[in-house]
């Protein structure tokens, strides 16, 4: 009998939410670390019971916390995340260029093969790596140093590294979005890196074709077959096959293509899942209807999926990082909206159940399949 | 005795009741009271003051002594009542946000 665990971070601290494979009925743990933001929660996929939480707070800063026992018990680890050398600068809103500023942690991503082993996607945009269980933390500064550096700039939440995909086939070889510069790849661990947005266009940008500047929102593939990875962009759903070396629009029949989160499902590496927002301008869904769309030819063609969720005045979000898949089959799909609510659905999105309704704004959504 | 009152999510992070007793040679000035508490309970390094520059974290607030000592140098000896452990030194959070 497997066990479903999903790790919420919210505005207000985090929750577990603990199911059989049934994935019925929940047990909701929580909040852990009430009163602090928790940008993100992921466990170890080597060890489950080591579970990372970027907790923050605009009055005392940033910190990292640490469970070794599933999240029933948790300590502060290193919290220094301090940049490589002299920073330098990066665009800001107003054109001018401005120092590199730590703001908090947005994304924790383990290791596939040591669980001291994490990495941290950080406001203002940078990689950093802790390869003592999170104790201590030094910045990958190649990303962050690319001659294109200058020219990125941040989005209206900031400019963060939201997204690290590591690649589980081709060794050394990782992926990260930055909000707004656009995708980029490591093929050597994180020690260079470049700019893999060819084929993206960002009508804001003078050159909507440029190399960096384009708002990201998430980038996603399946396990099995890492050379193909999908993207939510600001708007326009895109597709690579070729590891991001060039990108294809696959937006299709979406009724929009601006949203946040994208993820595969983990058994149909084919099968993938977006929300649709109304606009730029207007982050809820069109006509007060909360709609997953899935594509199980990998884009370009797409259905609502609405069984069970509401279809008339709802006006929340779904941000970038607030959906997961689990490993079942039938695949569970799980998201969180800035309502507090989260939904699951144990059949790869037919139907939809709300497993909590009240949770502060939910900003990300993870999910451990245990053994 | 130097006593400390840190606000809540200050005490749930070091895990600590109520207030914060510590020993601080003089002079006892804002910076060695901050030193010996994050010495204490390192858990609150970055918390109260940024890494390595060591400057107070825009929404944090020092006062005593019903004065706010906030923007007074690091190195200002605190008032003789909270060197000898009469009134406390109070770190909280600014009113900002809603």
């Amino acid at each position: 009998m497997n066990t479903i665990r999903v790790l919420v971070g919210t505005r207000k601290g985090a929750f577990l939410l603990t199911s059989d494979e049934k994935r019925e009925n929940w047990e909701v743990s929580g909040p852990h670390f009430a009163g602090w933001e928790i940008y993100h929660v992921k466990g170890s996929p080597v060890d489950p019971n080591r579970i990372y939480a970027s907790v923050s707070s605009g009055w005392f800063g940033q910190v990292i916390q640490r469970s070794d026992d599933g999240g029933q018990t948790w300590a502060p680890v290193g919290n220094e995340f301090t940049y490589a050398g002299v920073p330098g600068t990066h665009q800001w809103y107003d054109g001018t260029q401005h120092p590199w500023e730590f703001k908090r942690v947005w994304h924790l991503e383990p290791s596939l093969t040591d669980p001291d082993h994490v990495y941290a996607g950080v406001e203002d945009a940078a990689l950093f790596e802790s390869k003592d269980g999170g104790a201590t933390w030094s910045e990958l500064s190649g990303l962050r140093e690319h001659q294109t550096g200058p020219q990125w700039q941040p989005g209206a939440g900031g400019m963060c590294l939201h997204t690290i995909l590591l690649d589980p086939v081709n060794a050394g070889r990782m992926f990260v979005a930055i909000s707004a510069a656009g995708a980029f790849r490591s093929d050597d661990f994180g020690k260079t890196w470049r700019p893999i947005n060819r084929g993206l266009r960002s009508e804001f940008l003078p050159d909507a074709n440029a190399e960096v500047g384009h708002c990201v929102h998430r980038i996603a593939f399946h396990q099995s077959k890492p050379d193909t990875l999908f993207m939510q962009k600001h708007w326009d759903v895109m597709r690579s096959d070729d590891g991001g070396e060039n990108w294809r629009e696959v937006s299709g029949n979406l009724p929009t293509d601006f949203g946040f989160p994208i993820d595969v499902n983990a058994n149909e590496p084919e099968t993938i899942y977006v929300v649709p927002i109304k606009s730029d301008s207007e982050h809820f869904p069109i006509d007060g209807r909360l709609q997953v769309w899935r594509s199980r030819t990998g884009g370009d063609e797409w259905e609502a999926l609405t069984n069970g969720l509401p279809q008339r005045d709802c006006y929340v979000n779904v941000l970038r990082d607030a959906m997961a898949v689990d490993a079942l089959d039938p695949g569970g799909v799980y998201f969180g909206t800035t309502g507090g609510q989260v939904y699951g659905s144990a059949d790869a999105g037919d139907s939809w159940k709300a497993i909590v309704r009240d949770l502060p704004a939910v900003l990300s959504v993870e999910v451990q399949t245990l053994a | 005795m130097i006593r400390v009152l840190l606000p809540a999510h200050l005490r749930t992070l070091a895990h600590v009741d109520g207030e914060v007793e510590l020993e601080v040679a003089a002079p006892v000035t804002i910076r060695a009271v901050l030193d010996a508490l994050e010495a204490r309970h390192p858990t609150l390094r970055g918390a109260i003051r940024d890494h390595g520059t060591l400057k107070r974290r825009a929404f944090v607030r020092f006062f005593a002594c019903q004065r706010d000592l906030s923007h007074d140098p690091p190195e200002t000896p605190l008032p003789e009542s909270v060197a000898n452990g009469g009134e406390p030194f109070v770190v909280l959070g600014a009113l900002a946000g809603g």
